[in-house]
């Protein structure tokens, strides 16, 4: 029976590559949907900026993020998803649409400016969930996700894994509704 | 034409292929000679057919035929000749055209070297080649053929991926891929025995350097890959437990333990089904890597073009060869498996250990990848696992397997009285102690728990393999006589050891005293780092033959003396419209300088990013000594031997049955 076992690993591991290749992975819904963000107190990472730019304060709040629509990207530079996602949101930032704050899940400092240098850096601001606590409370599965919140700091639109050129269409209506 | 020509060749192999795997499964029932030796033949025209593809490709490759799809998105006009070889297995379809050349390539050789083989056992081990490359013709013919035309023609190609375009590429997939498919061979054997019922010392001989071989290629090519990581993906890094970095670990980790086990079982004839099992477990795993790497269900820097479809294929693939392996080992191992006293104080006790911290190994970072495809099966979500994990998991499975390295060249096979080997161990714990605790105080003058405990680690690894060598030589009166009678076997598994000491006294350098800066400069500011200053010079255009690039220049000194001039660049492929850092390395053997280039803003100043990497080479140095010595313990005297001895008794016999 023991010389069994093997096997019967195999099949169930090859189940579930079946099950992975057949699935959608964004499809899920949160419960914050509606909600006010979550609170957090987390400070900000000094980062090479524009010249001339304002650098933001040491800590950041919750409350920090209302006033206007904002982008809310849980992401680390260990990330490969991460990578997947960068270029477009590079092209999200130049684009000026909307403000993107970076919140860098369980990462060294070092690591993310590394990231970041070689990446280019799309965020208004980047702080450091390093416990990982944030993620918690904000109900973060793994990185990158992308929580969308409207002026008012309610949670809008979760977008799981690499925020997308499409998932991008179906957020932008609702940055609109909300801005008005 | 000639890719129509390559493209037959490909379906022909493929037809060889099929002959090979069930022409001498059929002889093997009717003991039939004749058909057993045709496995033999098959495989010689199997890979005349598979050379020819490849040649096809790459002549095509060469002269910059767009007109085939494959080569339109990996070639280029100004693609450099090198490159435009090496660009064949740049993407998927060539690495796979890569793998059966390689696969191909090796049963030829199992067919030249396994004459001295009995005549059914070859066979059958040819046979299970032939399935498996069966498997593979099918997957390149039905999903990813590089021979598809392509119409309109385009008049220029779309280019070789530029972070691909580094010498360390040419090298790494094909001798990453020997790894890989080398352990085919190992896989063959298994099933052999598992069909043909025959599992002895004898079957663990012959096994035995095959399965080193592969191993010393896979290390090989992960050093390879590590440094070409490091060189060109321009983070410093040199590991990142990256899924395909993983998919590339997991079947070493295995193969590792597989050496280890065939030992056991050729000296003391135990663990026999464990063996075998490993075996299974080695190849799968090589298999998987394929699978990982090919079908994008894991996100992955280095994932290539994905496809569900593809994806499918190498399943369905991984199921009918591991799956039809195991039910194999289910219905055929508890008839072969012997029961022996296994004591745990003893040379084979320890191994046992050994086998049991690398399938652990191999475990963790199986689950580390494949647990984010089991959370997003289960559908809780897609997520990333990280260093964090691999790292926290990983050092305390290797720290006592380094232990158990010395440790266990110093016990004796069957019974080890523990006295005695402790009184052996004095000397290289003692070095060990002595040099962990100074040598990163002379080197950096200064000192971590981390860098105290990988260098008495690495040297209590390399000491304990020194003294072994040095009691081999010691125990014949003359040092000449002494240093001829040590077999090579012994001399590979010691160099090998010493490897792994000095690969882990790097690992604990590096990351115990690499320090980094995040600068920017304006041209003639300076920064300090590591007690270096690096002054930037400024910058200035410079051209490649398929980039222009802005090439900063960094002068660094230390006081007051020059100790290199760096140039790093930041290139941009117009082809592809990709910048690419090639960062500039001053190395050295206890340590490297490395300058990356950031932005530049418009005060003409540039972010630069500044490296200090004590001792990092003795990292590959490490892969690099695990390699040799595979090699020398590969080509052991007593294989040959044994081999010749086996050929002479099968004559005999035949003889007699004549």
């Amino acid at each position: 029976m023991r010389f069994a076992l093997p096997l019967a690993v195999l099949i169930a591991l090859l189940a579930l590559f079946a099950v992975g290749l057949q699935r959608d992975p964004r499809r899920l819904p949160s419960p914050l949907i509606g909600k006010p963000a979550p609170a957090f107190d987390l400070p900000t990472i000094a980062l090479p900026g524009p010249p001339g730019a304002v650098p933001p304060p040491a800590r950041m709040t919750q409350a920090d993020l209302r006033g206007a629509p904002v982008l809310v990207n849980f992401f680390a530079s260990w990330c490969a998803g991460c990578q997947d996602e960068h270029p477009f949101l590079m092209e999200l930032a130049r684009s000026g649409e909307v403000r993107l704050v970076g919140i860098d899940y369980k990462d060294a400092e070092s690591d993310l400016r590394r990231w970041l240098g070689r990446h280019g850096d799309p965020y208004a601001v980047v702080l450091s969930d390093l416990s990982g606590n944030t993620g918690i409370d904000w109900g973060v599965y793994g990185v990158p996700e992308t929580f969308v919140l409207d002026a008012q700091g309610r949670i809008v639109f979760k977008q799981i894994g690499p925020l997308t050129p499409e998932a991008w269409q179906r957020i932008r209506p609702l940055l609109q509704g909300s801005a008005s | 034409m000639s890719a129509e020509l390559g493209h037959f060749a490909l379906i022909l192999a493929l037809g060889v292929a099929l002959l090979q795997w069930g022409v001498p499964l059929i002889g093997w029932r009717r003991r039939d000679a004749r058909l057993l030796a045709f496995g033999a033949s098959a495989a010689h025209a199997q890979f005349l057919c598979v050379l020819v593809a490849y040649a096809c490709l790459t002549y095509a490759f060469v002269t910059k035929d767009f007109s085939l799809a494959y080569v339109a998105e990996n070639d280029h006009t100004r693609l450099p000749l090198f490159y435009r070889v090496t660009a064949v297995w740049g993407a998927h379809e060539g690495s796979l055209l890569l793998w059966v050349l390689i696969l191909s390539g090796w049963t030829v050789a199992v067919s030249v070297f396994n004459r001295r083989l009995p005549l059914e056992m070859g066979a059958l081990v040819l046979s299970v080649l032939g399935a498996i490359s069966v498997g593979f013709y099918l997957f390149i013919l039905l999903t990813s053929s590089p021979f598809d035309r392509l119409y309109p023609v385009p008049t220029e190609g779309h280019d070789l991926n530029p972070i691909l375009q580094d010498p360390g590429l040419a090298l790494h997939p094909p001798v990453l891929y020997m790894g890989y498919v080398g352990f085919s061979v190992a896989f063959a054997f298994a099933i052999a025995a598992l069909i043909g019922g025959r599992l002895d010392g004898a079957w663990a001989r012959w096994t035995r350097p095959w399965t080193v071989t592969a191993w010393m290629f896979l290390t090989l090519g992960i050093t390879f890959g590590s440094w070409w990581a490091y060189k060109e993906l321009g983070w410093g890094g040199w590991w990142f437990w990256d899924p395909v970095e993983n998919a590339s670990f997991m079947p070493w980790l295995a193969g590792t333990a597989l050496i280890h086990s065939l030992a056991v079982t050729e000296k003391r004839g135990l663990l026999k089904s464990w063996t075998v099992l490993l075996a299974i477990l080695a190849f799968s795993l090589s298999l998987l890597g394929t699978f990982l790497v090919r079908s994008g269900v894991l996100v992955s820097v280095h994932a290539f073009a994905s496809d569900p479809t593809r994806g499918l294929f190498v399943l369905g693939l991984i199921g009918v060869v591991v799956g039809g392996a195991l039910a194999l080992y289910a219905w055929r191992a508890p008839r072969l498996s012997a029961y022996g006293e296994l004591n745990l104080l003893s040379r084979e006790g320890l191994l046992l250990f050994n086998n049991v911290f690398l399938v652990c190994a191999a475990g963790v970072v199986l689950l580390g990848t494949l647990y984010p495809l089991v959370l997003d099966a289960l559908g809780l979500g897609k997520i990333s696992v990280g260093p964090p994990y691999f790292d926290s998991v990983f050092v305390p499975l290797i720290v006592p397997l380094i232990l158990l390295v010395g440790l266990a060249a110093t016990v004796p096979w069957k019974r080890a009285r523990l006295a005695e080997s402790l009184r052996r161990l004095r000397m290289p714990a003692a070095a060990a102690l002595a040099v962990g605790l100074t040598l990163p105080l002379a080197i950096q003058g200064r000192t971590t728990l981390v860098a105290v405990a990988g260098t008495l680690l690495g040297v209590w690894a390399a000491g304990t393999a020194v003294q072994d060598l040095w009691r081999r030589v010691r125990s014949k009166a003359d040092w000449r006589a002494g240093l001829t009678s040590v077999p090579r076997a012994a001399w590979g598994m010691n160099l090998a050891h010493i490897g792994l000491g000095v690969w882990a006294i790097g690992v604990a350098c590096v990351t115990s005293f690499g320090a980094e800066k995040d600068v920017r400069l304006a041209p003639g500011a300076h920064a300090e780092l590591g007690g270096y200053t690096f002054v930037f010079q400024g910058e200035r255009e410079a051209a490649g033959p398929n980039y222009t690039a802005q090439q900063g220049s960094v002068l660094v000194e230390r006081e007051g003396t020059t100790v290199a001039r760096l140039y790093p660049q930041k290139r941009l492929y117009a082809s592809q419209g990709t910048v690419i850092t090639e960062a500039a390395i001053h190395p050295g053997p206890f340590g490297d300088l490395y300058v990356s280039l950031g932005e530049g803003y418009d005060d003409g100043s540039w972010s630069l990013r500044l490296y200090d990497k004590p001792m990092v080479r003795w990292i590959w140095l490490g892969g690099v000594l695990m390699f040799l010595g595979g090699g020398l313990a590969a080509s052991d005297r007593r294989y040959r031997l044994a081999r010749a001895l086996e050929r002479r008794s099968a004559q005999a016999a035949e003889a007699t049955a004549a």
